[in-house]
């Protein structure tokens, strides 16, 4: 990248890409430091925000069972981000600051947040395709050069394992059902399919990814998107689905998954707060911060 | 004025505990009720321990100049010494895997 780095610095960089891993009182470069606030402040965002989608539907679940998974999926969400926002506090970020930079719109989260979610076929795709598409990324996290990040990453993979199984069973369920069952899958796959494209983030090189350069990460953007539509693809079609892209198939000779280029431009657009339910998730955040923000008071006062 | 406990889990009963995680918490009470959602609610452990951070005392320098192999399994080749006393003893045809070895 030509950037021109202190020998302390580069010896940090050579250190973190032979394999080494960093704990919380360690010395660290700012930049590395500020690099990691960055990633895992916007994972942390990601699992909260992400829960709003999905808590739309806890009182409409077509079933009890579907009502309890959901909700449990909803509370491990939840807990991911608590123990994500402790790993950024080591790091010199108070959780109030995370929470007050994601409500005025200053920090991130993940694109596949910002869509609504229309019926009861977004929610199944969601659990099923976005996790899966949250997978692949977060199973490159659990090399992380980190260590603090790394070791709560086993938790969190260990508990999405379920997620992804919870998603599958509400779309088998729906395509073995009837014709508008079958419809309202397609017509998510539909809605969901350029999110999904985007969710990897733009096929920058690894090597000009600083969450790369630096091993937060273990595989460059693209690569997890091959391993997604590698994993994926077929689970789909399988099913009689169709994915709304003509041109997505896998070249042979290369191995690789061939796809339209996605919008680039809108997915900025989308992370920047301007996707289509940016704002109105933000604001119930906002609401639900100011109606608990009693309970904060009261618990710090008695306990002093 | 909140405080870092750091959580050790038990995964099942008989093995060790494993440093998980920390919770922040106002007093030891909450700290128990974070512990409890955050490394036990899936039914992951069967046993937690807190400790303030500020209680954890590390040592984390080992300085080994002597290099004391003797303390150790690679320290020792006893290899070429149990040849050489079989040898001596007129017993290295009789050894097991003396001609497992000889036969390739």
């Amino acid at each position: 990248m030509g950037v021109k780095r202190d020998a302390r610095t580069q010896e940090f960089l050579d250190y973190v890409q032979s394999g080494g891993q960093v704990e919380t009182g360690d010395w660290m470069p700012d930049e590395y430091r500020a690099s990691l606030v960055k990633f895992i402040e916007m994972h942390g965002n990601s699992e909260l925000m992400g829960v709003l989608p999905e808590r739309d539907w806890i009182l409409r679940a077509p079933t009890l069972q579907r009502k309890l998974a959901l909700t449990a999926k909803i509370q491990d969400e939840v807990g991911h981000a608590q123990l994500i926002y402790r790993v950024v506090e080591d790091l010199g970020k108070p959780r109030t600051a995370c929470l007050d930079d994601l409500v005025s719109g200053k920090a991130k989260f993940h694109n596949v947040f910002h869509y609504p979610t229309k019926t009861w076929g977004d929610v199944g795709v969601i659990a099923w395709l976005v996790d899966a598409a949250a997978i692949v990324s977060q199973k490159a996290l659990l090399k992380c050069s980190y260590a603090p990040y790394a070791r709560i990453m086993k938790k969190i993979c260990w508990e999405e394992s379920f997620h992804i199984l919870h998603g599958r069973d509400v779309i088998l369920a729906m395509v073995t059902g009837t014709d508008e069952q079958f419809g309202l899958v397609q017509e998510a796959l539909d809605r969901w399919w350029e999110p999904l494209m985007h969710f990897h983030g733009n096929p920058i090189p690894a090597d000009e990814d600083p969450m790369y350069v630096w091993r937060i990460k273990s595989q460059g953007n693209e690569a997890a998107r091959q391993q997604f539509l590698d994993g994926y693809v077929p689970q789909i079609r399988e099913l009689g689905l169709e994915i709304p892209d003509p041109a997505l198939r896998k070249d042979e000779e290369t191995e690789t998954w061939l796809y339209t280029e996605p919008d680039w431009d809108k997915l900025r657009a989308v992370v920047t707060g301007h996707g289509p339910a940016s704002a109105e998730r933000l604001a119930f955040r906002r609401l639900s911060r100011e109606d608990v923000a009693w309970v904060e008071r009261v618990v710090l006062a008695e306990a002093a | 004025m909140a405080h870092v406990f750091e959580v050790f889990r038990q995964e099942r009963k008989g093995q060790a505990f494993q440093h998980a995680g920390s919770v922040t918490a106002p007093d030891e009470r909450f700290a128990e009720i974070y512990a409890r959602e955050q490394y036990g609610r899936r039914q992951e452990s069967v046993a937690l321990w807190l400790v303030p951070r500020e209680d954890v005392h590390e040592i984390d320098e080992f300085p080994d100049e002597f290099e004391m192999k003797y303390r150790r399994v690679d320290g020792y080749s006893i290899k070429a010494r149990l040849r050489e006393a079989r040898e001596k003893a007129g017993t290295l045809e009789t050894a097991p895997g003396a001609h497992a070895t000889e036969d390739e």
